[in-house]
């Protein structure tokens, strides 16, 4: 009976897998290992002063642990083996591991659709929800609506340089507070209809703000840019070559402006003169959508290389470009206690 | 009835945010419609985070396929909730030390910046940093220099990558000094100051001419799309 051919796409994830374990084996069981995160030891102290009795004060004190990189726990440990200033951080150790491990869980969808990659994505998808959420809450609802409608508390407990709120911004956040309810009544179909009306202010405000801001820094502002003396004398006088070329960019550009804006207008045929000039402008696109693709692949490519860096130098240990783990020269990290 | 309220609430909060820069005591009521905005906003998290539970909740509880990835984004969002709401691992500040919840929710050592630095990053940018893959992928498969349009997009793409890196500089350094304006980074810069300004002043112009012609629609009661099946444009 003869045996089934294995899968290829099993084959190269076995290679994958094996091929990044075989890197990791050999980091961590030769030479200063990898992936170890440190962090100082900051003792914080700040003076209490009571607002019901003024003069007396007492301390409160804690301490903050600061990541700091490998090659300042070497220099500790050098000038003093017994130091614990700078220890070994278990928390951004184990986050250091965990980025290295999801950066490589997205790289695996260049080859295929793999659990990894869903994995990451599920991940991602419930971090970034929450994490913009807790940004509106504190950001937004709590120094603005609690601030403004709960305003002793708010300053008692969170923010205790909360400035008093005027009547107005008590009223303002009083209507937000409605509107807010009447959108939360969304979930509730029998009265659902009425978050409209806190769907009409979003509209509303939303174009009212962005007919200000596009007239005023777009339309206005790219307009008054384009008008530039198209005659830009050099030393030499006015017709020479040196004026010619120092005036060429502002002609090349008042031209490619008004020829573009000719192809956007479609109420007249592009036709004769009107043709010509949207022919122009049609290649003054081209150019710009050549330089937008050539600069969003650099800007994709610089990001891979950060990845790729961080793989390396952060987790890894096998570049050091920044010098953060070498001492004169040398790398001489050791030690193993740690702190959380 | 409902439909004629909400016109005139989109109506006259937009007009407000209108004419607020013309007159000085609107000016303030224009800035606390932007508050109210935000607050909005931010309540209206509740609604998308109230969504994202339910559609998860649902494929767990039905043990959809991929029901573990539901569980996990649950699991995630939750976790991230949490910590971010209860400021947890956040140092004092040292400024107000005595109120227990003045401490920055994303201070350094805080579990929330734990997340942000050692979890969000990497994945969003990781996912940025494939599109460098698929962004040259679909360039090889799709552009072709079969026209001069297409020509003068791949070229210039070519000068601004190349203009741009060690190798495009290396190229070209022989260049004589009279000739210097044809060196790859010199040429790119000229793309990008004149044919690249230019083409983009023109798409930001027809773009702000747009969203103001369609906020005037919107404002006007022209275009009502944006309440739904209930609405209609007139």
């Amino acid at each position: 009976m003869s045996e089934e051919p294995r899968s290829p796409a099993i084959v190269v994830w076995a290679i994958i897998v094996l091929a990044i374990a075989a890197v990791v084996g050999l980091r961590m069981g030769f030479g200063d290992g990898m992936g170890r995160a440190y962090a100082e030891r900051v003792e914080m102290r700040a003076t209490v002063t009571s607002a019901a009795s003024p003069g007396s004060e007492r301390f409160v004190e804690w301490v903050e642990w600061r990541s700091v990189p490998p090659v300042e726990f070497t220099r500790a440990v050098r000038d003093n083996p017994a130091q614990e200033r700078v220890q070994l951080s278990i928390a951004h150790t184990a986050g250091l591991w965990i980025a290295a491990l999801l950066t490589l869980a997205i790289f695996s969808f260049l080859y295929r659709d793999n659990p990894a990659y869903r994995l990451a994505e599920a991940i991602v998808i419930g971090v970034s929800a929450a994490y913009w959420g807790v940004i509106g809450v504190w950001d937004s609802l709590v120094p603005k609506l609690c601030g403004a409608l709960a305003h002793g508390w708010t300053a008692a407990h969170i923010l205790p340089n909360l400035p008093s709120p005027t009547v107005q911004s008590q009223i303002g956040m009083s209507i937000a507070l409605a509107l807010g309810v009447l959108l939360l009544l969304r979930l509730v179909p029998a009265v659902g209809g009425v978050s409209v009306w806190a769907m009409a202010f979003i509209v509303g405000i939303t174009a009212g703000a962005k007919i200000v801001s596009h007239v005023e820094s777009d339309l206005l502002a790219q307009a008054v840019a384009t008008m530039q003396p198209l005659v830009q004398p050099a030393d030499g006088g006015l017709w020479t070559g040196a004026t010619l070329w120092a005036s060429l960019p502002n002609v090349l550009v008042v031209i490619g402006v008004l020829c573009c804006l000719t192809y956007f207008f479609f109420s007249v045929e592009h036709k004769g003169v009107i043709g010509g000039a949207s022919r122009i402008g049609i290649l003054y696109l081209m150019i710009t959508f050549g330089a937008a693709f050539g600069f969003t692949v650099m800007g994709r490519v610089a990001l891979l290389s950060q990845r790729v860096e961080f793989l390396l130098d952060d987790w890894l240990w096998l570049i050091d470009p920044l010098e953060r783990r070498l001492l004169d020269g040398v790398s001489m990290i050791v030690g193993t206690g740690g702190v959380w | 009835m409902m439909r004629i309220v909400a016109l005139a609430i989109a109506s006259i909060a937009g007009l407000v945010m209108l004419l607020s820069p013309f007159f000085p005591r609107l000016e303030s009521v224009g800035a606390q419609s932007s508050e109210i905005f935000n607050v909005i906003a931010a309540i209206a998290f509740i609604l998308g985070a109230g969504s994202l539970v339910k559609v998860n909740v649902s494929r767990v509880s039905r043990r959809d396929a991929g029901w573990g990835y539901a569980f996990v984004t649950l699991l995630c969002f939750v976790v991230t909730l949490v910590i971010g709401l209860g400021k947890i691992g956040v140092p004092p500040n040292p400024q107000f030390a005595a109120t227990p919840w003045a401490g920055e929710k994303d201070a350094a050592g805080s579990a929330f910046a734990w997340i942000y630095e050692f979890v969000l990053t990497p994945i969003t940018s990781t996912m940025f940093a494939l599109l460098a893959f698929y962004v040259a992928s679909a360039a090889f498969r799709a552009f072709r220099a079969k026209n001069r349009e297409a020509m003068l997009l791949l070229g210039t793409a070519f000068i601004v990558l190349l203009g741009r890196t060690f190798a495009g500089v290396w190229l070209t350094d022989g260049l004589p000094d009279w000739a210097s304006g044809l060196r790859l980074e010199n040429l790119s810069m000229f793309i990008m100051q004149v044919f690249n300004t230019a083409g983009n002043r023109a798409i930001i112009i027809g773009i702000a001419l747009g969203v103001t012609a369609t906020s005037l629609r919107i404002l006007l009661g022209i275009d009502r799309s944006w309440m739904g099946a209930s609405g209609g444009s007139s």
